[in-house]
């Protein structure tokens, strides 16, 4: 098999007395989208945390397209070609949409020590904002502060935020958080359509849109991966059903 | 599309104001007025240059009176030692001012919100105490610049109206510098960290690098603020350093708006207006000062600038 698009390494991470990372090893495949479930407390965001640059982990390592990025700091690994949506919106609220997504191309096009020229006339910029935005379905809000944007606008532009760099990894922490049914529906379908053009980790308690999505499910139970594989064979295994699934009737509804 | 607004006429005022002042100086003999208004429109200057990084950048530096002193010392030092030309005795100014301004922000910069205010304004009061220990140029008591900076006849800085359209150019300059920076590249970088720091770093900014050359544009700025300062008064002592005076600076960026263009000369207008009338009628007039500073604090958020902005809608 070629070289993984991602690779973890035994990564630990403890806070404490605590081990919210235990030995975590996963792979993800160029094209592929890759979930990582788990209940609260599993320890998703703290991987998700160490995959971007966020949080050091203590041992292991992580590697992207082959080159040890474990100690590169956040925004180094985005010029590698590794974005972020959070689990909690953050965005720049005082800015217009546009404005958030074209700092987001203007941080992947040359240093930024220019001090003369306008930048919200810089056609390139403001192009790939566009094309971002529309991607998202939100082309129409595009000089609209994101201050007045409803919550589900704002979890699309974290996505166009994240397109907009034109990765090679997106990771997505929890897309459909606090969205509505019909917002969620319309989060899965766009996800659907990125996952041909770029490899996606989704973290997510969504779990018809998880097994709907995902070519493959790790699952993370007190910081360990008890399992990993396609959904038909996490949806069978006994220890994620004990320690995860078990009386979560959406999963059996769903298959 | 022009449209217009409350703020805009106000500020337009003002501005042929501060141009025409120096005419009705001369057509009503009031020469008070204009070494007054000369003074305004240099601190209306440093506020503006405090403003880039407190107002733009969301840098809360409590001690920018430093570049004050720094300015006003690299012209005096000079002049003392017999360097009369302002074509070294500015660059010196702002090079000195430069070069404070790395050195004090690669360090601060490593601290975020109050501790960012307290160790901005430790190495202020630092400046402060070095200053009043250089015993060759007068130490606590300051240093009398003898003649102003010469700048072989193409300007006279000892004739006033020069000299007041001197400092008047070099606001609207730096006015001018800001409003490209802050519409640039760079400007909207540094923007994007006041307000969200760790979304910036995840879309691939390395926020310090931006944030330092900003700090080291401010301190720049107001170095020019400085030099221009000790030539106004003919005179540079530790005391423009203190503290209280980057309190000062400070109190005019938030009167007159924070991270407006135009809202730092407006408050140096007010503020230093007030404060001489006031002091005019009563000895203590820090006492209706104060209040009056808290009322527009409290009640006008956004300062005056943004007090005329709501007159607009409402």
């Amino acid at each position: 098999m070629a070289e993984p698009l991602l690779r973890v390494e035994k990564l630990v991470r403890r806070f404490g007395g605590i081990v919210a990372t235990d030995n975590v090893s996963l792979d993800v495949a160029a094209g592929e989208l890759h979930a990582i479930i788990g209940p609260n407390g599993a320890g998703k965001t703290t991987l998700i945390s160490q995959l971007t640059g966020h949080l050091e982990p203590h041992s292991g390592s992580v590697s992207l397209g082959g080159r040890d990025i474990t100690y590169l700091p956040a925004y180094r690994r985005c010029a590698l070609g590794l974005a972020r949506s959070f689990q909690i919106t953050s965005l720049l609220l005082d800015f217009t949409a546009a404005d958030n997504v074209a700092l987001a191309a203007q941080a992947h096009a040359g240093h930024s020590f220019r001090f003369f020229a306008n930048a919200r006339k810089e056609k390139g910029l403001r192009d790939a904002a566009h094309a971002a935005l529309d991607r998202v379905g939100l082309a129409h809000r595009a000089d609209v502060l994101v201050s007045k944007l409803s919550h589900g606008e704002r979890r699309q532009i974290e996505l166009a935020v994240a397109l907009a760099s034109k990765p090679k990894l997106l990771l997505l922490d929890e897309p459909m958080a606090g969205l509505g049914v019909t917002e969620s529906q319309g989060m899965v379908k766009l996800l659907q359509e990125l996952r041909r053009e770029v490899s996606i980790v989704l973290v997510e308690h969504d779990m018809p849109a998880v097994f709907a999505l995902a070519d493959r499910i790790s699952v993370l139970v007190y910081g360990r991966v008890i399992a990993s594989g396609d959904p038909a064979a996490i949806r069978a295994n006994e220890d994620v059903k004990r320690a995860y699934l078990g009386d979560q009737h959406v999963v059996t509804h769903h298959g | 599309m022009k449209t217009f607004s409350v703020s805009k006429a106000v500020t337009a005022v003002m501005l042929a104001g501060l141009v025409l002042l120096p005419l009705y100086s001369y057509l009503s003999g009031n020469i008070f007025i204009l070494t007054l208004f000369t003074r305004i429109v240099i601190l209306a200057l440093a506020a503006a240059s405090l403003n880039l990084i407190m107002g733009f950048g969301g840098m809360m530096s409590f001690g920018h009176a430093a570049y004050l002193g720094i300015g006003g010392y690299a012209v005096g030092m000079l002049a003392q030692e017999g360097v009369g030309s302002g074509f070294i005795q500015f660059p010196v100014a702002l090079a000195a001012s430069a070069i404070y301004a790395l050195v004090i922000g690669a360090l601060s910069l490593r601290t975020r919100g109050v501790y960012f205010i307290m160790i901005t304004l430790a190495f202020a009061q630092m400046a402060y105490y070095v200053a009043s220990g250089l015993a060759r140029y007068g130490g606590d008591d300051g240093l009398t610049v003898y003649k102003r900076s010469d700048f072989s006849g193409l300007i006279n800085l000892s004739n006033r109206t020069q000299f007041y359209y001197l400092c008047l150019a070099c606001l609207f300059g730096v006015i001018f510098l800001i409003w490209r920076i802050v519409n640039s590249r760079f400007g909207l970088v540094v923007q994007g960290l006041r307000s969200n720091e760790q979304r910036m770093q995840a879309i691939g900014f390395p926020a310090k690098r931006y944030q330092l050359v900003c700090f080291v544009i401010s301190g720049t700025m107001c170095g020019l603020a400085g030099a221009l300062l000790a030539n106004n008064t003919d005179f540079v002592s530790p005391a423009v350093m203190y503290w209280t005076r980057s309190g000062d600076l400070m109190v005019m960026v938030i009167l007159g708006g924070m991270g407006t263009l135009f809202g730092p000369v407006m408050g140096a207008v007010v503020y230093l207006l007030l404060e001489e009338f006031l002091s005019q009628i009563t000895e203590y007039w820090a006492l209706i000062m104060g209040p009056l500073l808290l009322l527009i604090v409290l009640f006008g958020r956004g300062g005056i600038m943004g007090l005329l902005g709501r007159l607009n809608r409402g």
